[in-house]
């Protein structure tokens, strides 16, 4: 178990961007006014020419990806998630989805923990409207470290990907980045037999926190990190629903159509046991401090607690 | 220099030819949008069979010129361009918008070799014709990207993002066409919501423009598009002046058939007058 290490995923996506820039003479970024706040300008400062800002236009963003894409390049699109998902989906669908062009748009300040600037910039349905888009690869990382992974995995992977971070320093889950990460193969935690947490992003963390609260009380849960919201790792699902009989999600995001969407769709259809959803309950929020945000809306150690006794308490009825 | 007479013939007679298929394949398939795929025929027929450096035997040409169609709708005058040049049999063509086709609605990249793009949806293309201008410039090669957009489309707002980024990286390898036909699916643009002065706009976003060009005028056409491709420093916009439904006098200027395909009798009547 890693020690409490807070880690920036944007700081390491940025700095990473330069490594691969060097060894991939046809990478090109692009930003949309936010290079500062998604670190792509470390990018920017190294190779200028291969740099593009498309100013405050996220479609037209999305659009000239494309067309890069669509000429040989292998494409890094990055803005806050809040943009790159809802203001430009229909971008996203139809000129890189559709096409399977080789665009990574990669989006900071997902979740509810992007915090003061409140409900216009908190992500909270991207996993929903990106998990629906045929050829989308969705991942969402649990730290800087599975950030890094991703990021590799992708450039060496052609065609379209939605990747979201945080905002604020998360707690590092991996100490090195050789745990066996593959893109579509989610990552079991910790071994138990009563029950399955499946998490994805900085609840994989928190849910790891939980898993050790409900052993102190005699329970014992499995942990998966599902940082790949699709494809779908279903098999993992399946295994953990017929193995451990109940299931809680966890996810910095709407309990619509997310992580828990995906995962109660598989249970539903293959081997229906008790889910419970973590996370944003249909609702907007407001501004304030990350950690006072998820408490104040249920994203939190004892959150998921509670919904692990939940789905216990309906196990076998 | 210049465009000889003969050419002028030739290309004429192929734009009629492509007319031909364009009201065929749309009557065949009952379903289609001849009117803003006959307005644009002269001027993607003097794309292909006069100013693009393109090989229909090699679609994967390295420093090809690229077209992208960002009215996606008038898919049907691209492909029968494309079958034309050779591209695929031009039998073909009739299997438009049926199941199973390659010929999609509106243009499927992956489908056919030859669509540089897939659009639709509108207002994306010029945004993907300006990244395509701009991966052109960091390879260094000379190769120009065309990209057609219709008056109704200039109506998203995306159009107009990416021309602020055309203007703003001075691409002179980027060509913009304005299909101007003045007409969309709920009557005039004008009556709708009005793009004019459309030349001002286009020279406001640091465009060089050549307006009112005589779209059906196989001569005008090609003399902007060479004028346009020479142009140093800026991105060119050419304002091609067209009538919706051209060269069928019961589709022109008709509203109707901005979607509508023609009906059996009128395809016998459109394919007399071709």
């Amino acid at each position: 178990m890693a020690e409490e290490k807070l880690v920036s995923s944007r700081e390491t996506y940025g700095k990473l961007l330069v490594e691969l820039g060097k060894e991939y003479k046809n990478l090109v970024v692009l930003d949309a006014d936010l290079s500062s706040s998604t670190k792509t300008c470390t990018f920017c400062r190294e190779f200028p020419d291969r740099f593009i800002n498309c100013g405050v236009a996220e479609q037209d963003m999305i659009g000239v990806a494309a067309g890069l894409a669509a000429s040989g390049k292998i494409v890094f699109a990055s803005t806050f998630a809040v943009f790159a998902s809802g203001r430009a989906w229909d971008q996203v669908r139809v000129s890189v989805a559709y096409p399977r062009l080789n665009v990574k748009i990669v989006a900071t300040h997902g979740g509810i923990t992007t915090g003061e600037d409140g409900v216009t910039h908190q992500a909270m349905e991207d996993i929903a409207i990106m998990r629906s888009l045929p050829n989308l690869t969705v991942i969402v990382p649990a730290d800087a470290i599975e950030t890094a992974n991703t990021i590799k995995a992708l450039v060496k992977t052609h065609g379209p990907a939605y990747v979201r971070l945080n905002r604020p320093k998360v707690p590092l889950v991996y100490e090195s980045e050789n745990y066996g990460f593959k893109i579509g193969k989610a990552l079991e935690m910790t071994g138990g037999k009563d029950l399955t947490i499946i998490a994805c992003g900085i609840m994989v963390k928190i849910s790891m926190d939980a898993a050790k609260l409900l052993q102190n009380e005699g329970i014992s849960v499995r942990v998966i990190n599902m940082h790949t919201i699709k494809p779908l790792d279903a098999e993992m699902i399946i295994k953990a629903a017929k193995e451990t009989g109940a299931i809680v999600t966890a996810e910095e995001h709407s309990i619509v159509g997310g992580l828990g969407g995906a995962v109660a769709e598989v249970i539903c259809e293959n081997y229906p046991v008790p889910v419970v959803r973590v996370g944003m309950k249909d609702m907007f929020a407001e501004s304030g401090k990350p950690q006072e945000l998820l408490e104040k809306y249920g994203m939190t150690a004892k959150d998921v607690v509670a919904a692990a006794k939940l789905a216990l308490s309906r196990k076998g009825k | 220099m210049g465009i000889s007479r003969e050419k002028i013939k030739e290309l004429e007679e192929k734009a009629r030819v492509i007319r031909r298929h364009i009201v065929e394949m749309i009557g065949r398939a009952d379903s289609g949008h001849p009117g803003g795929s006959l307005s644009a025929t002269d001027i993607v027929t003097s794309l292909y069979f006069y100013k693009m450096k393109i090989d229909p035997k090699k679609p994967e040409l390295e420093d090809r010129d690229k077209f992208v169609l960002s009215k996606g709708h008038a898919a049907p005058v691209l492909y029968a361009v494309l079958a034309e040049s050779g591209y695929f049999p031009v039998a073909y063509l009739k299997t438009l918008r049926q199941i199973g086709s390659s010929l999609q609605g509106h243009p499927d990249m992956l489908s056919l070799p030859g669509i540089e793009m897939t659009s639709g949806s509108l207002g994306q293309g010029l945004s993907v014709a300006v990244g395509m201008a701009l991966a052109n410039r960091m390879d260094k090669k000379d190769s120009k990207v065309y990209c057609l957009i219709g008056d109704g489309e200039s109506q998203e707002g995306q159009i107009w993002e990416a021309a602020m980024a055309a203007g703003h990286h001075k691409l002179d390898n980027l060509i913009v066409m304005l299909d101007h036909n003045k007409l969309q699916i709920d009557g005039k643009v004008e009556d709708i919501k009005g793009i004019e002065p459309i030349s001002d706009k286009w020279k406001a976003f640091r465009f060089n423009v050549i307006d009112n060009v005589d779209g059906h005028s196989i001569k005008d056409v090609c003399a902007a598009l060479d004028k346009a491709a020479a142009h140093k420093g800026k991105p060119t916009a050419i304002i091609f002046e067209t009538t919706k439904g051209k060269g069928v006098s019961f589709m022109e200027g008709v509203v109707g058939f901005h979607g509508r395909p023609p009906t059996k009798p009128e395809l016998e009547k459109a394919l007399q007058e071709l």
